[in-house]
């Protein structure tokens, strides 16, 4: 199974992202103005606050918004045949055939000629594939 | 030193000062009162995200399942409109006011409820051999479970957004990753289910059709067999469902039917099942215990506890241990490595359980698709 991903945002969620975004500019414009024009040190301090709490909080929902959404499709996964001599154990690993199973009877073995069997079918970690 | 309260606001004179601090004023307010509904709306925005994906999940399944009936069934009309009536199909369960006698109620609805969907299996396939109806119940089986899951998910989602309810929407929201695991699986198996390939849930069944490999067989319950063998100076009496096709068969039936035919006089069972992992633990682990490693809905575990109860016979249990989605999915190589060293822990458990001479039940547990014997 393949994930895709596409991206999905609320209007609602802009709206809000960008105005705490606004206030928390206007916020540090103000503390500018206040540490250099009026010279007020606890007025620049509480806008400098304000702002940077505005900034965190549009950068925590910003970053809340680019949660992807994986889109699932079936796809077939690589799976594996592994067919066994029963008289010199050659060992022979091929794709998977639809109507293959364990303990079935396959194909005569290339080195003795004969009967082989299917001794496991089993699907190929995928990368990244969690234990 | 502390500032008095009124240097905290704007300076006297300052308009913008005082736009912006009604603004943020505001933003407290509203976020004051709206702050649940904000909330409600993220919650649903999130299940709407995951109800996307099961709905994806559930289409793809029943266009899976409808053109592996197509194809394997060969029938004479489009069987579309069966397929969506059997997604619909409800069980409903036996009432357990007085539960005294429910796992036989239980169980003939089940036996019901199983013929009943091979049937209809076969109606919509009729060019499909006994495996292959059995592989294609699962696959149907499998459609039909996303279907279930795709639904319950919508119902609470929509209920959620009609009331706005906060406790509405957040009991899906919370189970949400828990039951996408589940949806997931449900797709993995499908798939496997589809082409007839092995699942992680067979490891039990595995290791039973390797033991008696080479042995003769006999068909002892439903969907069971069963091979009396020679195992280290034991007579071994191993069984597993009966495949090639997908079967659980009845193996606690089983277990009880050879126990009557000894007149008890069994040293020892041994259960070997696929059995869910905890999260850190490593996939094709074997561990062993006692008690009967039989899942499903427990009319197996049953029978075999009332029977094991009355003879008063030990019981053990091998468990392969694997991930839910796993169990589900096509067998991975951790778990097929597993088989031998189950195999080992079973002999080891023989030798020191039991004494030569001694006859003993060995049952491989799970779903045998692709696994033959």
């Amino acid at each position: 199974m393949e994930e895709k991903s596409t991206k999905r945002v609320s209007l609602i969620s802009i709206a809000i992202i960008f105005m705490a975004l606004a206030l928390s500019l206007v916020a540090f414009n103000q503390a500018m103005y206040a540490y250099m024009t009026q010279r007020d040190v606890n007025q620049g301090n509480y806008l400098l606050m304000m702002g940077v709490i505005g900034l965190s909080l549009s950068a925590y929902m910003l970053f809340q918004t680019r949660s992807r959404m994986p889109r699932f499709i079936f796809e077939p996964q690589r799976v594996s045949t592994t067919t066994s001599c029963k008289k010199c154990g050659f060992k022979n690993v091929r794709d998977f055939q639809r109507g293959d199973y364990i303990f079935k009877e396959a194909e005569a073995c290339p080195k003795c000629s004969e009967g082989m069997m299917i001794t496991s079918i089993y699907r190929e970690k995928k990368p990244g594939e969690e234990e | 030193m502390v500032p008095a309260v009124s240097q905290l606001g704007p300076a006297q004179g300052d308009i913008w000062g005082w736009i912006f601090q009604l603004a943020w004023l505001m933003l407290f307010v509203f976020f004051m009162f709206y702050g649940n509904k904000i909330q409600v709306w993220n919650m649903l925005r999130e299940v709407e995200g995951s109800l996307y994906r099961l709905r994806l999940m559930r289409d793809e399944a029943r266009k899976i399942a409808i053109s592996t009936l197509k194809e394997i069934g060969k029938p004479q009309g489009d069987p579309t409109p069966r397929v969506d009536q059997f997604l619909e199909y409800v069980t409903l369960l036996p009432v357990d006011l007085d539960p005294s006698g429910i796992v036989w109620k239980l169980e003939h609805l089940l036996d019901i409820r199983d013929i009943r969907f091979k049937d209809e299996v076969k109606l919509m396939a009729p060019g499909a051999d006994e495996t292959q109806v059995n592989n294609l119940e699962n696959t149907l089986e499998a459609a039909m479970g996303l279907n279930l899951v795709y639904k319950v998910v919508r119902h609470f989602y929509m209920l959620g957004k009609k009331t706005m309810s906060l406790y509405v929407i957040m009991q899906v929201q919370m189970a949400l990753p828990l039951i996408m695991q589940e949806a997931k699986a449900l797709a993995e198996a499908l798939r496997a289910f589809t082409y007839g390939q092995p699942i992680g849930d067979g490891a039990g069944a595995l290791v039973a059709a390797k033991l008696m490999l080479g042995h003769e067989k006999s068909r002892i319950a439903k969907d069971v067999v069963m091979a009396k063998m020679p195992f280290e100076g034991r007579t071994a009496y191993v069984l597993k469902a009966e495949g090639p096709g997908g079967n659980v068969g009845k193996p606690g039936e089983a277990i009880k039917q050879i126990i009557e035919e000894n007149d008890g006089k069994i040293a020892s069972i041994i259960a070997i099942d696929a059995a869910v992992k905890l999260e850190g633990e490593k996939p094709g682990e074997v561990a062993e215990g006692v008690g009967v490693a039989i899942g499903g809905p427990g009319i197996e575990h049953f029978k075999v506890d009332e029977t094991v109860l009355k003879h008063k016979i030990p019981v053990h249990a091998v468990i392969i241990k694997e991930s839910i989605g796993d169990a589900y999915a096509i067998l991975r190589k951790e778990v097929v490595d597993a088989v031998d060293i189950a195999i080992e822990r079973i002999k080891r458990l023989v030798l020191e359980r039991t004494k030569e001479g001694d006859s003993i039940i060995i049952a491989g547990i799970g779903n045998t698709i692709g696994i033959g014997q």
